[in-house]
């Protein structure tokens, strides 16, 4: 078998793919249904576990960190791919998971990010052995818990630290954007900056004490911050908090952000600004100023020529995929911090993600999948390394 | 009365299941197989988009390809304007007009006529009747209705019941069937048919049943389907025919008040009738217990209230009230 093989097998089995249509979005539909906050993720796991079960999966388990692990075994099983799917979700269990399926699409909170992802990773096992794929290495299927916000990846972390396995190569699924192809990790600092009012406040300084207002002054503050243009940086502002009624003052505000750049160096410089600039804020209204930083993030990954990579754009190519090169900040980067190969690839096209509307495209999964399932007998062939 | 009354605890102990008691699904088929039984799914529809192509999926994915339960899932619409039967189709479900199935007979609108024209359209031994507008559907709906005809011959007709409190604060709850299961069928059961009030909820719009009994009973085409089957069933086969499996919850949009008393206005219709011919009215000392259903743990109890509605006379015919006011 030679890369061409694979790459000349890929209509047909895009083609052999659409049978697993109901068998994949019933796993979603049920994947999707069961609430997974970040920490709150062991029933979508136990599910996934019990689908590993039932492909007969020689290992499958839970590990100590709660992630779920099943392993296709490979006809040499000397070395491992990993494919990994994060389990968890921006929704609290509290929202209305019901899942809606019409004649093109799926709409239901989180069935993007990343329901889609982890119904692809319990139906892998069954598709594989159905299509009667073999491969020569062991695939490790992962579904990884507390990835997302303040998770911080600590899920696919304890696994990368505490498994056996040989990684050779890996792969991160995720329910959108078909297209994209993952290879670098940024540079990424990501914390919350609260600002309150204190308990002992002198409220005779009437109408000029709000913590709204004194967030509005560190988000000008962050926002004057020079930032360079080489290495490309920049400052996510990407949510804000605070307050709680018209007529109330706001004793509290919430900023979320994150320092993204291609230079380490830069996000901890801009790391130090922003920790001086809430001190600064801090001293000149009195009222107090937290600045928490909970996730980082490396910069690295694997060259533009890298045979991985090159392997993936041949086989999206061919698939009609445009790929849309982009960093990341996921599980991708906890691979890139072990020196593991790895790229990040979406199944399908979606969209209001992170909303309760959220939605998946149906006829695009196919191809999704064919490009997952062709760049992992590619990378099983060892034409990516 | 003592007596049938501990035959019905001990008919509820016997022929009440939970769902999760079958979870073994390729044992379940194994055992349809050996007895050579066909089954089909009716989803009964009417303007249900939203929800129907989830349950094709999930029923064909779970019960068709992965433990072959089913040898049929089909959609018997009513003449719905949206797009359900499009969605249906789409998913790979048999999709059939009600109008079109015994296209001499004058068609008639109603869920009742879908499930009575399933009986000619269906090929399946065992009718699994599933309502279309489930929003958490799941494979039990149909695996935890159907086990109990395919691991016991002698039952004929398998209820549906859903009982999964949100929050239980322990020792014994109160349990049964929704509003107009209360408030109407409950107490006319406990009136004129006591053995049918161990059906928790007689309302359910899920139950499988043999081709057998279906081909022999009359339908109600409108909101009576489910009272008469369970009164003609009854009668015809007895109580033992029955068995009743709790799916645990079932999420639905709730009917107002309104449409409840319209309901109601139908289930009376088909229950007087059946009454009337079954001869129910010439005793004229009927039922003064109420039963009702309690929970302990996982035990499902029968509440037994005597209310006995005595009454005073006009106080003219009272001697004392007329010598007092000189009547």
């Amino acid at each position: 078998m030679s890369l061409q093989s694979v790459i000349g097998s890929l209509d047909e089995l895009q083609e052999q793919l659409t049978q697993f249509r109901e068998i994949l979005l019933a796993n979603l539909v049920m994947i999707g249904e069961i609430p997974a906050p970040t920490s709150g993720e062991e029933k979508r796991i136990e599910f996934l576990l019990n689908r590993f079960k039932e492909a007969g999966l020689s290992e499958n388990s839970i590990d100590d960190g709660g992630n779920g692990i099943g392993v296709f075994e490979g006809e040499e099983g000397k070395k491992s791919i990993l494919l990994n799917a994060h389990a968890d979700t921006v929704f609290s269990a509290k929202s209305d998971h019901t899942m809606q399926v019409s004649a093109g699409s799926i709409i239901g909170p989180g069935v993007a990010d990343n329901s889609l992802g982890l119904a692809v990773l319990a139906t892998i096992p069954y598709i594989l052995q159905e299509l009667d794929i073999k491969l020569k290495n062991d695939l490790v299927l992962l579904g990884g818990v507390k990835s997302l916000g303040r998770g911080d990846l600590e899920g696919i972390r304890f696994f990368l630290d505490n498994n056996d396995f040989e990684i050779k190569n890996a792969l991160c699924i995720e329910g959108v954007e078909l297209g994209r192809l993952s290879y670098t990790s940024i540079g990424m600092l990501r914390g919350e900056i609260t600002c309150r009012v204190p308990e002992k406040y002198d409220w005779s300084r009437f109408g000029d004490a709000s913590a709204i207002l004194t967030l509005n002054e560190v988000i000008n503050k962050i926002n004057d911050i020079r930032l360079p243009k080489r290495p490309r940086t920049s400052v996510v502002m990407g949510s804000i908090s605070g307050g709680s009624s018209f007529d109330t003052i706001a004793r509290e505000a919430t900023l979320g952000f994150e320092v993204r750049s291609e230079a380490e160096n830069v996000v901890d410089d801009v790391g130090k600004i922003i920790q001086d600039i809430a001190k600064e804020v801090a001293s000149k209204t009195g009222d107090e100023v937290e600045l928490d930083i909970f996730a980082r993030r490396r910069p690295g990954g694997i060259p533009y020529a890298h045979p991985m990579n090159e392997c993936a754009r041949s086989i999206m190519n061919k698939l009609e995929i445009e790929p849309r090169l982009a960093p990341s900040t996921s599980e991708l980067a906890a691979l890139i911090d072990k020196n593991i190969p790895a790229l990040t690839l979406g199944i399908t096209s979606g969209d209001k993600i992170h909303k309760m509307d959220e939605s998946v495209q149906i006829a695009p999964i196919y191809k999704g999948l064919a490009q997952i399932i062709g760049i992992l007998i590619a990378t099983d062939g060892g034409f990516c390394d | 009365m003592e007596d049938s009354v501990t035959d019905l605890q001990h008919w509820i102990d016997k022929n009440t299941y939970h769902h999760s008691q079958f979870w073994d699904i390729k044992k379940l088929v194994e055992t349809k197989e050996k007895h050579g039984l066909t089954i089909s799914l009716c989803l009964p529809t009417l303007n249900e988009e939203k929800t129907i192509g989830k349950e094709i999926i999930l029923f064909k994915s779970e019960l068709v390809n992965r433990y072959p339960l089913l040898d049929e899932i089909a959609v018997i619409d009513s003449g719905s304007e949206d797009k359900t039967l499009e969605v249906a189709k789409t998913y790979g479900a048999d999709t059939y007009l009600s109008a079109d199935i015994l296209p001499d007979l004058e068609p008639k609108m109603g869920k009742g006529e879908n499930l009575w024209k399933a009986i000619h359209q269906l090929k399946g031994d065992i009718i699994v009747y599933v309502d279309a507008d489930i929003s958490n559907i799941h494979p039990r709906f149909v695996y935890g209705l159907v086990a109990p005809l395919i691991y016991r011959e002698e039952v004929k007709y398998v209820k549906a019941f859903y009982d999964r409190p949100l929050a239980v604060s322990g020792g014994v709850r109160n349990s049964g069937g929704g509003r107009v299961t209360e408030i109407l069928v409950r107490p006319l059961f406990s009136l004129f048919f006591p053995e049918l009030t161990t059906i928790v909820q007689p309302l359910s719009g899920e139950y499988a049943v043999r081709r057998e009994v279906l081909e022999q009973i009359a339908f109600p085409i409108g909101y009576g389907v489910e009272t008469s089957h369970l009164i003609d069933v009854h009668n015809k086969f007895g109580l033992e025919a029955f068995a009743q499996t709790d799916l645990d919850k079932r999420v639905h949009e709730n009917k107002p008040t309104i449409s409840l008393g319209k309901m109601s206005f139908g289930i009376l219709q088909t229950f007087l009738k059946r009454a009337q011919a079954l001869g129910k009215f010439e005793n004229v000392d009927h039922e003064t217990i109420l039963r009702q259903f309690q929970v302990t743990k996982s035990q499902y109890q029968q509440n037994e209230i005597s209310i006995v509605e005595e009454e005073r006379p006009p106080m003219i015919e009272i001697e004392e009230y007329r010598k007092k006011f000189g009547r």
